[in-house]
């Protein structure tokens, strides 16, 4: 089982290589829609890669309103 | 279809459609590839019968309010049709407003019944009282986990009366709905829809856009925003055709959903319609360049046999690869809630993909105008539908002025502002606050707006004055947030940002801690409604006697500046 830590660097190392960003250039409190500079389509398609990433579904409603990496991982994680 | 002409109310009408409809399927609910949920209009009109029964049964009856907060599925529409049944009327909200604003708006509208989601449930109940200081005493919600806490709720699936509800019948002119155009800030503005509002705007539209028994629509829209109401509920169900409802919006399955269940109509707006737009331009790129001259030739035929009309079989056959993938019965695409470029527009007509590109807002009662295809105009707006008068005030010499509407669609007010009303419906004529020209053939032509808002690609009306409040106790002398185009008018309704209008304190620099302090703020904002500048002014803001500042006089004053300049980076 992964820590929430472990789950967080995963989600910041997969969106890191989806939008083609040097490995560590993402923080977990970074706001995805402006760090990105991506909008709502954008974000349902790292959505997706996400989810075949750790194996589980996320449904749209369990991600409304979420904007930060460290929150979208705390979701993943309660899933996981 | 039913006659419209002859019905009072919404319930009316959906009363008799479930009835003359019964055997046809009128709902399909997938959740990615699994099919929930199938519904004939008399399983539709069962379900919706026992939730009215039970809201009868709990005291609600004629002009009680009850609010949906939920996305798009079958249970938002077997609500809102008990609703209506129990001569009710419903207030609609956004389900990606945050959960202070919905209590905001839920306490403005004075519902006293709730519908939701328990996702949605969750949010809205973490702060403990938020329901009885807004006076909501019914709180059902949907899809609650079997242990779940629900802080006071009722699970919609037990909330069942037996026995038959008593139809409430209502007039022509009383209220059906709530509709928020806008107002989460200081002044929520709350229109209120009539009955004759819904059933002469869907007499008008389907007039040149028709359902029938048979017919798909795929609900994508929010079914709280006035197009998918009338489009993915109000029309199709008087026409006994099937509403399709996807559980997310995840663009491979809405791409699966064409085919799978045969799409007829579906309405998108301008961003997901620009996506779809770049997958296909990339799809198309990447044949080999054989097949990339064939297939040219043949959009350019299709664009030729086309030029006039629409010509579907004809489309279909030459450009089938394409059809086939939106399932080969696409009739039209509806695109809404926000301005489309002509040129994604014109992509998906030369593909033999009518678009039905059309103006509206919620005032109006959805559409003013729209497409006829008599023929294809990507350049404009359409013509007024049937029933509306349009015209354009104060014209400058190129014709352009602001768009001004009468229509039996255009609403009876806004609920407790008879002030804002009276500025905004004048002798009968609602002002929009866009501005327009109609061209030679009674196009009508938008060139931007003169109100302070912008319209996102996503289709969500922002006014300046509904995110100050993220602002406010910022350290500066004072502040105030515009559209940037309402200070500097540009001939063009894409691209519009809002921007940041600080006056510092005497000796105060626009440093770092600021811009943090302003951008940390901004982040609190829904993505959407965020600042994308600041702008700097030396001088006093203007302000009326109880000191409200004069916004109009305000930007007059900033239009002195240059904008490229003046607009510093976040």
């Amino acid at each position: 089982m992964r820590t929430l830590e472990q789950t967080t660097q995963e989600v910041l190392d997969l969106a890191a290589k989806h939008f083609q960003l040097p490995a560590g250039s993402l923080a977990p409190g970074d706001d995805f829609f402006k760090k990105l500079g991506i909008d709502s389509l954008r974000t349902l398609e790292m959505l997706s890669r996400l989810e075949n990433h750790f194996g589980i579904e996320l449904p749209d409603y369990e991600v409304q309103g979420v904007s930060d990496f460290k929150t979208l991982a705390e979701r993943i994680q309660s899933r996981l | 279809m039913l006659d419209l002409s002859q019905y009072q109310s919404i319930g009316e009408a959906l009363r008799d459609a479930l009835d003359q409809y019964s055997n046809q399927v009128c709902l399909i609910e997938a959740d990615r590839e699994r099919e929930k949920e199938r519904l004939t209009y008399r399983d539709f009109k069962e379900r919706a019968h026992s939730l009215s029964k039970a809201l009868q049964a709990g005291g609600f009856s004629a002009g009680a309010r009850a609010s949906i907060i939920m996305t798009n599925q079958s249970k938002w529409l077997i609500s809102a049709c008990a609703i209506f049944f129990a001569g009710g009327v419903l207030v609609p909200l956004d389900y990606k407003l945050t959960p202070d604003e919905q209590w905001q708006l839920l306490k403005h509208s004075g519902a006293t019944v709730l519908i939701t989601e328990y996702p949605i449930w969750r949010q809205l109940s973490a702060a403990a009282g938020r329901a009885a200081a807004a006076n909501v005493r019914t709180v059902l919600v949907t899809e609650a986990p079997a242990n779940a806490d629900l802080s006071g709720a009722q699970r919609w699936e037990e909330f069942c009366g037996t026995g038959e509800p008593v139809f409430i019948a209502r007039k022509r002119s009383d209220t059906a709905c709530i509709v928020y155009s806008s107002g989460t800030g200081g002044r929520p503005k709350g229109c209120m829809m009539t009955h004759e509002n819904y059933l002469e705007q869907c007499i008008a539209l389907t007039s040149i856009y028709p359902f029938w028994p048979g017919a798909r629509y795929l609900s994508i829209l929010p079914t709280n925003h006035a197009i998918d109401f009338m489009v993915g509920f109000f029309g199709p169900f008087t026409c006994g055709a099937t509403v399709v409802h996807l559980r997310t919006m995840r663009p491979e399955y809405v791409r699966e959903a064409f085919p799978k269940y045969k799409i007829t109509y579906v309405s998108l707006v301008p961003l997901v319609l620009k996506n779809l737009q770049k997958g296909l331009q990339a799809h198309f790129d990447a044949l080999a360049p054989g097949k990339r001259k064939v297939f040219n030739a043949l959009v350019r035929i299709n664009k030729a046999l086309t030029r006039r009309r629409p010509r579907l079989g004809i489309s279909q056959r030459l450009l089938k690869q394409v059809h086939e993938a939106f399932g080969g019965e696409l009739r039209a695409v509806i695109v809404g809630g926000a301005f489309s470029e002509p040129q994604t527009l014109q992509f998906f007509y030369d593909l033999g993909i009518p678009v039905a590109n059309g103006y509206g807002l919620t005032e109006a009662g959805t559409a003013i105008t729209v497409n006829d295809l008599k023929p294809f105009r990507a350049d404009t707006v359409g013509k007024p539908l049937p029933g509306m008068e349009v015209r354009i005030v104060n014209p400058s010499a190129d014709g352009v002025g602001e768009v001004t509407v009468r229509s039996k669609t255009v609403m009876a007010g806004y609920l407790n502002e008879p002030e804002l009303t009276a500025e905004t419906i004048v002798d009968g004529w609602l002002l929009t606050g866009d501005l327009g020209r109609f061209d030679e053939t009674g196009h009508l032509q938008l060139t931007g707006r003169k109100k302070n808002m912008i319209v996102t690609e996503e289709g969500k009306n922002i006014y300046p004055e509904d995110v100050e409040a993220v602002f406010e106790s910022l350290p500066v002398k004072e502040f105030c947030v515009f559209a940037a185009n309402y200070i500097w008018p540009k001939r063009s309704m894409v691209g519009e940002k809002l921007v940041l209008v600080l006056h510092l304190e005497p000796g105060q620099q626009y440093g770092e801690k600021l811009r943090m302090d302003i951008n940390a703020r901004n982040n609190r904002l829904l993505n959407y409604k965020r600042i994308h500048g600041v702008v700097l002014l030396d001088e006093d803001f203007p302000r009326t006697a109880s000191l409200k500042i004069r916004r109009n006089v305000l930007a007059e004053r900033l239009a002195k500046l240059d904008s490229a300049a003046a607009i510093l980076a976040l």
